[in-house]
């Protein structure tokens, strides 16, 4: 449990990091005990199996050519597998463009994120999620649109959070700085989530920041922030819950850093190798945010580790089927270009279709 | 001399200049130790040391104001926006300042700098990664623009870019990066800013293109040729100063005009030429001049892509058309 004591405990300024259990898997809290009961603390380690098969094998077809630049999220998680549990109907989730397993839980198809990196506006269709907005390719940009929805929730009365994502390199751009200042002085409910994975493509934090932490930046703007360690999904779980509650009782904005590690490449066109060190990533590799929970599950007796083979298999087969629905998806045809432009196509844009119809008939289909 | 692809070129450029100049500096996302996402600053930091040639925080609004101070204040700031898209949070920067500074100033600064961007689409990226944004810098009262398609070119139009005293939007054709390859010297020349250049002489009709869209061109003159149409290619290379004898002759000569961009239509680069045409060329025309361009839509991702840019097919459909008018 976190709350409002705990946050007094756990102030950025101090540079204390939350956190719950070590990579051992070992709790460092005495007494502490999860709001989660056991069966959902093995659903959240089934769950969070599921999204890291599913990422590693998203990478794998795009070796394979069958999908273009992806973002890998490995060793980032728990931070989106405890939003999920988090984040309720009403909310919003405002995603950057590496929370695949936070974006699964608001409802959005596995095959509808392959889609998408298969090169289709439709991806971003989300046919049965509400409440999420699509990826943002803007470093930052989108931080913005959250503190607006925190204020059409507060003017449309309704209670619910927006939960924002953002990483370390983020904090570096105009619009964060915006965002929690426009959140704050507007007394938005938004929960900003910044994953500090150490990394901006190649940039490291040291050159992002002299800040002592990026929780800190909160605090100019008036707002509560907390520092977690985000490969520990119970104390993720905690701060969220917490920050989720507090942004909505209180209607006002909390910034949250999720200390972490970017463990895959930057994107699926990045070679680490060129700016960071193997014993570095080795180091990261033993707090590994699966690892620990599977860890404390197995000493609690609550899992067995020889049912794990069998149980990805059958995620392997679900996750091959999603990804078989956006392979076999319709041809892009025109219409999916100057669709969706306007409400109504204005004739020029008609002309312009026609024309290049007007082509592929006398081409025989040569585009 | 030395063969060389784009990236190369463009790095051997800046190499040469930041030996040659210590007012140089050459910064933005991922420059230093990666080298840039494309690989073009490769080396760069390297040989020429972590105060000239760095990683600056994420935040491209933040690049091009620092680029400012640093260029009135006699630096030679070469600054890399990581992608078309992403030259966006720079625009206030951009267009309220490095543009006007001479002019508000009334002459008492200047601002030599060049700013770098990879652009246009062909390359299977995500969204904002495949933009064409030469119309609104050549809009922008100011700034220069200019966009190699040659790795010749693209080493001699970057020193001339360096030179400038005033700031110039340095657009990279991302697409063709690595495609050409090609015979450069390795001492330093200049190609001159606003400049276009005649790439070959053809009697039926004038075609002018730039950057990635060139080689496009050209392999459409092979379909042409076939039908017995000679094709007068033009390169642009500078979108702004723009080179209004070079096009009003070659149009004088043809009587038929076609541009061909990757940008889209309205408000767009071949609007201004036509333009041009028109005052330039009027009375020799023998049809309306015509522009083939993206259409006026957001460039697709990678999918939609075969219908967006403009196949060679297309091209010498235009052609053709034009010609039999
Ligand atoms: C405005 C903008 N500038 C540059 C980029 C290119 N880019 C994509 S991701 C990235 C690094 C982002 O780092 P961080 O915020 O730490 O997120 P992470 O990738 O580590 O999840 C950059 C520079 C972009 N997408 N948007
Ligand atoms: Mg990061």
């Amino acid at each position: 449990m976190f709350d409002i004591k705990t946050l007094e405990s756990y102030q950025a300024i101090d540079n204390k990091l939350y956190q719950v259990m070590d990579a051992e898997g070992k709790l460092v809290i005495p007494k502490w005990k999860s709001s989660l009961d056991n069966e959902q603390i093995v659903q959240a380690y089934r769950d969070l199996l599921f999204v890291r098969t599913a990422d590693m094998m998203a990478v794998a077809y795009q070796r394979q050519g069958r999908m273009f630049t992806y973002p890998p999220n490995l060793g980032q998680e728990a931070i989106h597998i405890a939003a999920g549990l988090v984040m309720q109907e009403k909310d919003w989730l405002v995603p950057a463009f590496r929370e695949l397993g936070a974006w699964l839980a608001k409802g959005v198809k596995l095959s509808e994120v392959f889609l998408y990196f298969r090169g289709h506006e439709d991806g971003s269709r989300f046919q049965e999620a509400n409440r999420v907005l699509p990826v943002a390719v803007p470093i930052s940009s989108q931080l913005l649109h959250a503190s607006g929805l925190g204020y059409a929730l507060n003017y449309q009365g309704e209670d619910a959070a927006v939960f924002a994502f953002v990483g370390d390199g983020g904090t570096s751009e105009g619009d964060f700085h915006e965002a929690l200042n426009f959140a704050s002085v507007w007394d938005a409910p938004v929960v900003f989530v910044i994953q500090n994975n150490q990394f901006a493509i190649s940039v490291p934090l040291a050159m992002q920041t002299r800040s002592k932490n990026l929780a800190v930046k909160g605090i100019a703007y008036g707002m509560e922030s907390i520092m977690v360690d985000g490969n520990d999904i119970f104390a993720m779980h905690d701060v969220f819950s917490f920050a989720r509650d507090y942004a909505v009782t209180n209607k006002r904005p909390i910034l949250i850093e999720a200390v972490t590690y970017r463990a895959g490449a930057h994107t699926t066109s990045d070679d680490p190798t060129k700016y960071r060190t193997s014993e570095e990533e080795e180091e990261w590799a033993k707090k590994d945010p699966v690892l620990r929970l599977q860890k404390w599950l197995t000493r609690k007796k609550l899992w067995d580790v020889s049912t794990e083979e069998e149980l990805i298999a059958s995620y392997r087969k679900k996750i091959d089927a999603e990804f078989e629905i956006a392979e076999h998806y319709p041809e892009y045809n025109i219409d999916d270009v100057f669709g969706y432009l306007y409400e109504e196509m204005p004739d020029e844009l008609k002309r312009q279709k026609n024309d290049y119809m007007n082509f592929i008939n006398s081409s025989g289909g040569v585009k | 001399m030395k063969v060389m692809n784009l990236v190369q070129a463009i790095n051997d450029a800046m190499d040469i200049k930041l030996q040659e100049d210590k007012s140089i500096v050459v910064y933005g996302e991922d420059v230093g130790v990666e080298g840039g996402v494309f690989r073009v600053t490769e080396g760069l930091q390297v040989k020429h040391g972590k105060e000239r040639v760095f990683d600056s925080p994420l935040a491209e609004s933040g690049i091009a104001g620092t680029a400012l101070g640093m260029a009135i204040s006699g630096m030679k700031p070469i600054i890399e926006m990581q992608f078309d898209g992403f030259s966006y949070p720079a625009f206030n920067q951009i267009i309220s300042h490095i543009a006007r500074f001479r002019n508000r100033t009334r002459g008492k600064y200047h601002v030599p700098m060049v700013i770098r961007i990879p652009y246009g689409g062909g390359i299977n990226a995500l969204e904002h990664h495949s933009e064409s944004p030469e119309a609104y810098f050549g809009h922008t009262p100011g700034l220069k623009v200019v966009i190699p398609s040659t790795p010749y070119d693209a080493k001699g139009l970057l020193i001339a870019a360096i030179e400038d005293p005033d700031p110039v939007i340095y657009l990279e054709p991302k697409r063709i990066y690595r495609a050409i390859k090609q015979e450069v010297p390795e001492e330093k020349y200049q190609i001159p800013i606003g400049k276009a250049k005649v790439i070959s002489q053809g009697e039926d009709i004038t075609v002018i293109a730039y950057g990635a869209m060139i080689r496009e061109v050209q392999k459409a003159m092979v379909l042409v040729k076939e039908k017995g149409i000679s094709v007068q290619l033009i390169d642009l290379r500078s979108i702004w100063p723009i080179d209004r004898d070079t096009i009003g002759a070659a149009v004088r000569q043809t009587g038929r005009a076609l541009i061909v961009t990757e940008a889209q239509q309205s408000y767009g680069p071949a609007a201004e030429l036509i333009s041009v045409i028109n005052e330039e060329a009027f009375l020799s025309l023998e049809a309306p001049p015509k522009r083939l361009t993206g259409f006026d839509t957001v460039i697709p991702l990678p999918l939609g892509e075969k219908h967006y840019m403009i196949s060679p097919q297309r091209i010498a459909w235009e052609i053709e058309k034009l010609v039999n008018y």
